[in-house]
């Protein structure tokens, strides 16, 4: 129940955001629209612990800031080994993946690939190991030093 | 004064977005196979956006629009490296093995067993 309650809630800010014309035939609509949706994916039974927004916490704003500034640093990386393509050391290497939850597990390997210069190829089906190509040596070591995981790791709910 | 800081800096922004993008552009066209492709790829897929949006965003300023802009950043940014993965997945499924500096070939051999 609390999440068809978050996903409505969620739903209703998104349709209020991407509205802008608040006249109440579209409200109607809107209410209407959220209501259909609710009961799809009930009918659907595709809702679970995973799409609940409200397990969200603040540290997933910590954890995107940093990220954004890590996409920041290896975006100038890669934009120089484009310039200079003599730089490029394309790796493939294989990192330990120690999240706990699958959703842990995603979140590590999509911020791999979102940062540029590596790509998550494979995830290990049991998950407790990644492969990635990497085109820049120092990728390789920043994987290997595991900053990214730990702070993954934080993000789950872990003391650091 | 502030005004005009802002407009200066949401240009700045811009145009360091739309270099990016180049930059990125270029890249696919000199790497020299699928995965390191995908690298230069993925310069045009998270900080162009980033800088673009960044931009357009200090244009609108507190209105509906900046939420509109921001949500496509998150969607971006959500979907490009599953994109990504997709692509790199699919390549090692062909069987294509990524180049390495010393000419020898990395192992592979992974990619089979989900």
């Amino acid at each position: 129940m609390r999440y068809y309650f978050t996903l409505a809630v969620t739903l209703v800010i998104l349709w209020l955001g991407l509205s802008g014309v608040y006249k109440p035939l579209l409200f109607a609509l809107g209410a209407a629209s959220v209501a259909l949706v609710v009961w799809l994916t009930e009918r659907m039974e595709v809702l679970g612990a995973e799409h609940d927004p409200a397990t969200l916490s603040w540290r997933l704003l910590v954890y995107w800031g940093w990220l954004v500034g890590q996409v920041i640093l290896s975006n100038i990386a890669v934009a120089r080994a484009v310039l200079d393509p003599r730089r490029i050391q394309p790796t493939l290497i294989q990192v330990p993946v120690r999240q706990q939850t699958n959703m842990g597990r995603v979140t590590y390997a999509n911020s791999i690939t979102l940062t540029p210069g590596t790509v998550t190829t494979w995830l290990a089906s049991n998950g407790d190991r990644a492969q990635v190509h990497a085109l820049l040596a120092d990728a390789v070591e920043g994987l290997e030093t595991d900053a990214m995981g730990q702070r993954v790791q934080w993000l789950e709910g872990k003391p650091r | 004064m502030i005004e005009t800081l802002i407009t200066v800096l949401s240009a700045l922004m811009l145009l360091t977005g739309g270099a990016f993008a180049v930059i990125g552009g270029v890249g696919v066209v000199r790497f020299p196979d699928v995965y390191t492709r995908l690298h230069a790829g993925g310069v045009t897929d998270t900080i162009a956006p980033l800088l673009i949006v960044g931009g357009l965003v200090l244009q609108s300023g507190w209105h509906l629009l900046s939420f509109k802009l921001l949500l496509i950043l998150l969607f971006l940014l959500f979907t490009t490296p599953t994109a990504s993965h997709a692509t790199a997945r699919a390549a090692m499924a062909a069987g294509i093995e990524p180049v390495t500096r010393d000419g020898r070939s990395a192992s592979g051999d992974s990619s089979s067993n989900t």
